[in-house]
This record gives structure tokens, sequence and C-alpha cells, in this order.
């Protein structure tokens, strides 16, 4: 892809732990879950990096560390250069007009208590600098028709829309600052599959227009290939592959992103039999112990004794260093293989 | 034929025609569009019976306690002592005590004190206790730590005893020692109920995102947290007011709480409840009881009634 000059989100070797205590007065540390483990990304300007994996991967937690609802345990979040994992007080208020984020559940993400007009007029109330105050009904109209919401719904309670349409309104509430990243935390997985595709439909749009950047979670296949430029397959808390859409879906080399895709169902009767689907044994291990060297091995069939011993770096493999073919993308796997699963 | 670019197609139609019903919805409530959980609750208080007769009680005795020579015209602190333990008659329904004073209009003239008592410490209780369990729901770890086990040693204390305790070593008269002896010891209940409910409604994604559009604490407790969470500490109060009715008599009957020449349902039937007094008079003991029991029954009634509208397990 082309040079897409600086990204505007740097994450690097992010982790976080949550540890687990003993004792109600003297507590003592006897473990850590291990949620997220050395994750690094870019996001560019007006990208959308999807990320996929299955339920406890700690694909949420990496949401609420971009957007600092919790304190990573080590690594660093940089936007435009800058540390933002760091940072609080009004330094954090004033990152945080730059990133937003819209919520899973459109069922508890807005307060019941609240009209509609005041969930998307909240962001202005907090930072009373960002609409001036005469002004505000007239913006918070303007992004609920930009939203594709009736603006006289200005006085309703959440409890009188639909799901699709309070997601809606959780993306209002995003866009009201004007941010340049939102960072989407199974924005879609509430809803109905029509109703998935209006709101996926609404996101693309928002960001032709005003040009966002999306990190976009969710545990779809299809719907992040939909929406995604790049994609990140993340698996006990780690990346396990990283690449564009077609890299990803076209030529998996990682064993884990491979099970994935051979699991996505196949419309068309007739390609089914000639199809391979790779059925992993066992269960995801616990995060709280996670297995020694590359944590997919206790379930892939390609694992050898390396695997126990060696973290297999994300990186591209070395032979496909100078392929031209889609494998040529990050995977962390000792015995990274172009694979086609999807189309096979 | 119109244009076919400006028909737009059904299902948009459809919408906007159910947009325009919400619309007019909003102006004039509409029967079938679901409402809030207080709005509900009061749709569904409306039709309890139980509800409305604790109700229409309740607003009877703020009434009589407010203006009580509405319905009794006498004086209560004039006694005629040769008319002492006279019974029931015709002028006089509920007859005469042993300082000869009128039983119907120190009932009466009662409720003040008894009503009084119970919403000063019930107010208190209330904001004490949310204070607090507010407080340690939601800031949590060492505040949480802290301030839960300051709920437990107060939980611990008898609530009787304690103020048997307080009440005897101080020595002011009037309503509000007792008022705050009763919040005092009273505000543990409604501490951890508010902090369950705050911990709750702190878990909430609406929470999350008002903290990452950089909201800070007293906009997250004040506009997000406390609306949320209101509903089992006002449900508790209520129930509460009614004990705290009794307690006030419990403590004027062991000679603790309000002090004659203050009228009060508890100082009557302290002063009624001598064993040969009651076979001789027992009307002196029996009105001030019912009328107790009848406002202390009231009070529960109506939060029981309450709880079960707002809470959504039950519908």
């Amino acid at each position: 892809m082309a040079d897409r000059g600086e990204p505007i989100l740097r994450v690097r070797n992010l982790v976080k732990h949550f540890p687990l205590t003993r004792g109600i007065l003297f507590k003592s540390q006897i473990g850590a879950v291990q949620a997220v483990d050395d994750v690094s990304f870019d996001l560019y300007e007006g990208e959308t990096l999807g990320i996929v994996g299955e339920s406890g991967c700690g694909k949420s937690t990496v949401a609420k560390l971009l957007m600092n609802l919790e304190q990573p345990t080590s690594g660093e979040i940089f936007y435009k250069g800058e540390d933002i994992s760091k940072l609080s007080g009004r330094a954090l208020k004033a990152v945080r007009r730059n990133i937003q984020m819209v919520f899973q559940d459109p069922y508890t993400s807005l307060n019941p208590r609240m009209t509609v007009g005041d969930i998307i007029g909240e962001p202005f109330a907090i930072h009373p600098d960002a609409a001036p105050k005469g002004s505000r009904d007239k913006r918070v109209r303007e992004l609920l028709d930009l939203v594709g919401l009736n603006p006289e719904y200005i006085n309703r309670y959440p409890h009188q829309f639909s799901g699709g349409q309070r997601q809606r309104i959780g993306i209002a509430r995003g866009l009201a600052l004007n941010p340049e990243i939102i960072v989407c935390d199974e924005p879609v997985s509430a809803l109905d599959v029509s109703v998935q595709a209006q709101v996926i439909n609404l996101m693309e749009r928002l960001q032709n227009e005003l040009n966002l950047a999306y990190v976009f979670i969710a545990h779809d296949l299809s719907i992040v290939r939909h929406i995604s430029d790049r994609v990140g397959v993340m698996y006990l808390g780690k990346l396990a592959e990283v690449g564009t859409d077609a890299q990803i879906y076209d030529h998996p080399t990682h064993p884990y992103t491979q099970a994935l895709l051979s699991a996505v169902p196949q419309p068309d009767p007739e390609g089914r039999d000639t199809r391979e689907r790779i059925i992993l044994a066992g269960d995801v291990p616990s995060p709280a112990n996670p297995p020694s060297g590359c944590r997919f091995r206790t379930r892939c069939w390609k694992a050898q004794d390396i695997c126990a011993e060696e973290v297999p770096l994300l990186a591209v493999p070395e032979r496909y260093k100078d392929s031209d073919t889609g494998a040529k993308h990050e995977s962390a796997c000792h015995f990274a293989e172009d694979k086609d699963i999807v189309h096979a | 034929m119109s244009d076919a670019t400006s028909a737009p197609p059904p299902m948009e139609a459809e919408e906007e025609n159910a947009a325009k019903g919400l619309t007019a919805g909003t102006s004039s409530p509409d029967k079938d569009a679901p409402r809030g959980l207080w709005s509900d609750a009061w749709h569904d208080l409306r039709r309890n019976p139980i509800f409305v007769v604790s109700a229409l009680l309740i607003v009877f005795l703020v009434v009589i306690a407010l203006w009580p020579s509405l319905i009794a015209t006498r004086d209560p602190q004039r006694c005629d002592l040769a008319r002492s333990l006279q019974g029931p008659s015709a002028g006089h329904w509920f007859g005469f005590d042993t300082q000869g004073c009128d039983v119907y209009t120190r009932t009466v003239y009662g409720a003040r004190a008894s009503i009084a008592v119970g919403l000063c410490a019930t107010v208190g209780v209330a904001l004490v206790g949310a204070v607090v369990g507010g407080l340690a729901g939601f800031f949590g770890g060492f505040w949480d730590t802290l301030l839960s086990r300051l709920t437990d040693v107060f939980f611990g204390i008898p609530v009787v005893l304690g103020a048997i305790v307080f009440l005897s070593m101080i020595s002011l008269s009037g309503i509000w020692p007792v008022v705050l002896v009763i919040a005092a010891l009273s505000w543990p209940q409604v501490a951890r109920i508010a902090r369950g409910a705050v911990m709750t409604a702190k878990q909430h994604d609406y929470v999350q995102a008002a903290r990452a559009l950089g909201a800070g604490n007293a906009r997250l407790l004040l506009r997000h947290i406390m609306p949320n969470a209101v509903a089992p500490v006002i449900v508790m109060a209520t129930i509460m007011l009614g004990t705290f009715i009794a307690l006030e008599a419990t403590l004027s009957y062991l000679g603790v709480g309000l002090r004659p020449p203050t009228v009060s349902w508890g100082v009557d039937i302290s002063a009624a409840s001598d064993g040969m007094q009651f076979r001789n008079a027992p009307h002196i003991l029996l009105y001030p009881a019912a009328a107790l029991s009848l406002t202390v029954l009231a009070f529960i009634m109506l939060g029981d009634a309450v709880r079960d509208a707002i809470d959504p397990k039950l519908r």
C-alpha cells in the first residue's frame, strides 16, 4: 500500500495484566490475568484497522487502554508523537477530544435518565469551548441529522428508540467533538443483521465525509473484512497476524487465522464438500496461566519443540520477505505458511 | 403518477409515520409508548389499592400534623383533673386520661411530633447513608474499605440500646436529640444499599462513555450514577420512616425520647401503660397505640408498594 505518512496512533508493546489477589486486609498478589500482552500496531489517518479474535482474547481491553479507561501495565500509546497513556487531568481531557468511542451494547451505553439532546450535548457541556453555548442545540440537531435520525427526536429518551437508532445516537455522541479516531468496540454485535448493515454503511459514510480513523473491534470476520483496510487477528492477548484485508483473508499465514477463516459459513452448498474445515482441539487456555512460547501452540497442528521455547515475533516471515504475493505481511508464527482457506 | 424519485419507498414512509405518531405521543402521553422507570412505577402504583389506601392515609396524617385544629378544636394542654379516666362519651369520643385531658385531642396533636421525628430522621439517614455509601461504592479500594468498616461499626450498635445510652446522657428536650440519635444509629442500612446501587450503576457503559468524554467525578456521580442509583434508597427510606415513628414511641415509652409537655403518641402510651389503669380505663392506651400502629403500617405499606413498582424483576 502507498505511503500514508506518519501514523496518527502508534501503539507499542502494550501490556495489561490484571492482578489476582488473595486476602482481604493484607493483599498478596498470586498471579495476573494477562489480558493484553505486548501488542503493537499503527493506525493511519482515515483508515480502518479491524481487530478480530474470539471472546476473552483482550480485544475490549485494548479498546479501554486506547481510551485511557484503564491504565496499561506497560507500553506506550502515541497520538501524533505524544504518549497519551500516562496523561491525566487537563492534558488527558484535551486528548479525549480527538479519540472517541462507540460502545458495544446500545442498550446500556446511553443513560436512561437523559434525553437524546442531553446525551449528545454532554460532550459540549464537558468541553465548553467545543461549541458556544447558544449553538449547542443547533449542533446536536446537526449531529442527529448526520447519523440519519430525525432532529425532532431531541427531547426523547433512549428507551423510545430501537437498537439501531440507539447505536446511531451513540455514534452521534462520539462524533460531537470532531474526533480523528473512533474506537468501536463491537459496535454492531448487539444488533440484528439487517440493522448491522445500516449501521456499518453509516459508519463508512461518516468515515468518508469526516476523514475518521476507526479501530474496529469485532468477532464477525465478514463485517471486519467489509469495513477494514487492515486487519489484526488477536489470540489470548497477543496479535497473531496483521495485514491488509486482502492479505489476511486471501493469504493467511498464521494457523490460528486459517482456523478462524475455515469456520466462516459457506453460503454456496456446492463448495462445502471441497473446502477444508480446520477444527481446533481443546479450549482457549486461561490468560492467567498462558502457555510458554507461542500461545497458540497447545491447539496448533504444526507445533514443535521450538514453539514451547521461543515466543514467535510478529514480523514478516523469512520465506516471504522477497515474495510479492499477499503472504508478505506480519505473522507471529515459527512455521508461517500461506494457505488459501476461503477460496479453496 | 408522480415522479418515482419523489415518492419515498414504503419502509421509509412507514418510519416517517411512526415518527409522527411518536412525536404526537410526546405532547399527549401515549398509552402504549414505553415509559421511564418513574412513570412506569406511577402507572403501576395508581392501580395498586395498597398504595392508594396508604397514600391517602399518609396525606391525611400529614395534614392533621400540620393543622391539628382542623379536626380537634380543644387545647391538648387544657386538662381537668375532675374528669380523670372518664370513659368515652358523646362530646369526647376517646374519653379522658389520668390528668383529665381529652384523649382524642391529644391523639390528634400527637401526630405532629411523631411524623416530624420520622421525617427528619429519615432525611438525615438518607443523606448520611447515601453520601457514605455512594462515596464508598464510587471510589472503591481504600475508601470503600474504610467507609464500609465504619458502616459495620455503626451497624453493630443496637439502635435501642445506643439510643437509650446517648439520650440518657444528654438532657436536651424537644424532638432534635431524638432525631439526631436515630439518624446517627440507623444510617448504615441505607449506606449499604446505596453502596450496592452505586457499584451497579458505575459498571454501566454510559458511565464509561461519559468518562471517555472527559467527564469529572462530580459529573459522573451527579448526572449519571445518582439518578440511576437513587430508587432503592428512596424505597428503603420510606420503609424506615415507619420504623422510626415506632422507634420514637419506643424511646418515649422508655422515658428517654420525647418528654411531657411535648404531646406525642409515645408519651401518651407511656403514661397510660400502668397495669391498674389499663384494666380500669383501656381507652387511654388503645387510642394512641392504634394511631401509632396505623401510621407505621401506612408508611411501611407505601414503601413496599413503591418497591414493588420500581423493581423491574417483579414486572
